[in-house]
């Protein structure tokens, strides 16, 4: 059986200004999976990512989450919103407020749990990500990678269907890399998450991606697309095979 | 009670086989769509009974999250409450693997939350000292370390950043102008208009002239730049070096060597004490010609005798009176928006604090030297 595309995109151009950074590219993302976008350092992967969380609007093109075209109306937007959960390179928790308030908000906001209940719920979706009794810490008084998890927790508060993350492994050591990619797994095994991750972490993108998609800066477009492991030995675009085997560009 | 109650919906169904046994059967999907529903539809239902013991079968149930979990969890809590025992039956593989995430057997969760113990007033107040004298200390050590400053650039002028300090010339001095220009206008045709309202019933519109120059050159003009410059300026000081400061900038200023009041105070108040006497002369000229306009058009004064009337009142004495004192204001505007940009710690809502805190403490100290200097006046 083949699985449902949750998220279409359909022949995207994405600008700013006269800078043309993607140029009509189109790929679907199937429910269920965890595709990673990956490409070399201003390749357009967070302009990409930014298209897909309606953060920017298309120059041309459209995007489709979950049946809703994301591109054409404003009023519609609102719905995929609660669809979706991102994961933001800085974290982007609230400092004035302690973790289990960051959690707390958008549970506050779209459910009917009682009080008592949403503690509770905040207590498990941080032991979900390993931070229980962290409930009453401020961002600030916690490590890089605490708030890599304190943001996903806070990503995956309303149980969203696609969660984006934004280079969720970026500055971190190779332990609490290794800690998120296993959450990452964890999450899309047991709750069946739907992932796009945006990252150029070698070692992490062979353990989580189940297909991958890489942009190219000089074409603008998708230059490989498929099961990592495979692309890594058998590409037939150099580029590609020099990517996962971390060589340099040879200078002529 | 032996006759065995039903309950059920399309989510679940509660089965109660002897008295105190219940058991309920969840059905479908349990997740953020109906646990707040499931909850408050089965939480009666547990409440009501004396119970012995609970059975939630999940047999039926196809997907399960962290929601559904919570609703199990509350489930167990009640049971709990009432002494009952609680089970769990069919628990199929996905669900476990979340029960497992969520670390459902732990008894944490019933374990109220460690709460944040307030400290007692005792405790609060020796804070609170301490913090003020750690403030005080700060407050002096910064004008030290501004004087010293100021002169190491006296003796070695190549060290002041001339460049930052144009720029903030021109932010402080130029951009402001066109709002200064207009609030003193303004307040020239205001001051005019009320005091001509006495001074016509004595015939003596002419010193309207007189009470215009000398209210905004010795008092007005001064300090109405100065509470303009430290809402624009004071407060962008304040913000700007704060972010600075948060964002680790000053630290690595620091690393490569700068001393840090050269390099961010010292060119913001040497722009703010050039170009706020500037900016309170100009203030001091339209203010004149707010008043000028009410004494022509309304008070049938002629331009010249307005203007002789205001030359004659206004000494070198008076006017250079107002521009000390503006220097004076500058001086503690600028000060105290960069002593509390480096005094942020924290995150963006210390950036706002200080802005704040800027923006208070320099309209104080305006009006306390302006006292200050009234009281030396009285004396002169």
């Amino acid at each position: 059986m083949k699985k449902q595309a949750i998220i279409k995109v359909k022949n995207l151009t994405a600008q700013y200004g006269d800078d043309v950074i993607l140029d009509n590219i189109s790929f679907d993302v199937f429910e269920g999976e965890i595709l990673v976008v990956l490409g070399s350092s201003g390749c357009g992967k967070s302009t990409l990512l930014r298209h897909m969380i309606g953060l920017d609007k298309p120059f041309l093109g459209n995007i489709i989450i979950d049946g809703e075209n994301i591109t054409s109306s404003d009023g519609l937007y609102y719905n995929v919103l609660k669809k979706i959960g991102v994961l933001f390179q800085s974290s982007a928790l609230f400092g004035s407020m302690t973790l289990s308030e960051n959690i707390a908000l958008p549970i506050k906001e779209y459910s009917d749990l009682s009080k008592s209940s949403i503690i509770n719920l905040v207590r498990m979706k941080l032991c979900m990500v390993n931070l229980q009794g962290y409930e009453d810490y401020l961002p600030s008084k916690i490590s890089g990678g605490m708030k890599k998890r304190a943001g996903l927790a806070r990503a995956l508060a309303l149980n969203p269907k696609i969660l984006f993350l934004d280079e969720p492994t970026a500055g971190l050591d190779p332990v609490s890399s290794a800690e998120i990619d296993e959450l990452i797994l964890l999450i899309n095994k047991s709750i069946g998450t739907t992932m796009v991750i945006v990252t150029h972490a070698l070692d992490s993108i062979l353990n989580v991606a189940q297909r991958i998609i890489m942009l190219d800066k000089t074409t603008k477009s998708i230059i490989a697309e498929g099961d990592p492991r495979y692309l890594k030995d058998h590409s037939k675009n150099v580029s590609v095979r020099q990517f996962f085997n971390r060589k340099a560009k040879i200078r002529i | 009670m032996t006759k065995s109650k039903q309950l059920s919906s399309r989510f679940y169904e509660i089965s109660e086989k002897e008295k105190g046994q219940i058991l309920i059967l969840l059905k479908g999907k349990i997740d953020i769509k109906n646990s707040a529903y499931l909850l408050k539809e089965l939480t009666p239902a547990i409440k009501g009974n004396a119970l012995s013991s609970l059975v939630i079968d999940l047999g039926k149930v196809d997907y399960l999250d962290d929601f559904g979990a919570l609703v199990l969890l509350e489930t167990k809590r009640l049971v709990a409450e009432q002494k009952g025992k609680f089970s769990i039956v069919n628990v199929k593989d996905n669900i476990k693997g979340i029960l497992s995430l969520v670390n459902f057997e732990s008894n944490e969760y019933f374990m109220p939350l460690k709460k944040y113990t307030r400290p007692n007033i005792l405790v609060h107040l020796g804070e609170s000292a301490i913090q003020n004298t750690d403030n005080i200390r700060f407050f002096i050590s910064f004008l030290g370390s501004v004087i010293l400053s100021f002169i190491h650039v006296c003796l070695h002028p190549k060290d002041l950043r001339i460049d930052d300090t144009i720029t903030y010339m021109k932010k402080t001095g130029v951009d402001a102008l066109p709002i200064v220009a207009l609030i003193s206008f303004l307040l020239g045709l205001v001051m005019a208009f009320t005091s001509s309202l006495q001074l016509q019933q004595f015939g003596a519109n002419i010193y309207v002239a007189s009470l215009v120059s000398i209210a905004m050159v010795s008092e007005l003009g001064p300090i109405m730049t100065a509470i303009v410059v430290a809402g624009r300026s004071g407060s962008a000081f304040a913000a700007e070096i704060g972010t600075m400061k948060i964002s680790e900038e000053i630290d690595a200023l620091f690393t490569m060597g700068f001393n840090t009041t050269i390099f961010l105070a010292v060119p913001r108040i040497i722009a703010c004490i050039i170009v706020v006497p500037i900016l309170t002369l100009f203030s001091d000229l339209f203010a004149i010609s707010g008043g000028l306009m009410v004494g022509v058009f309304m008070l049938d004064l002629s331009t010249t005798s307005y203007i002789n009337q205001t030359m004659e009142t206004l000494t070198l004495f008076e006017v250079m009176w107002g521009l000390g004192k503006s220097f004076v204001f500058a001086a503690l505007i600028a000060w105290i928006g960069c002593l509390r940009g480096f005094q942020t710690r924290g995150g963006a809502d210390s950036v706002g604090n200080a802005a704040t805190s800027a923006v208070v403490s320099s309209i104080f100290l305006i009006i306390l030297f302006d006292s200050i200097f009234a009281v030396l006046r009285s004396y002169w």
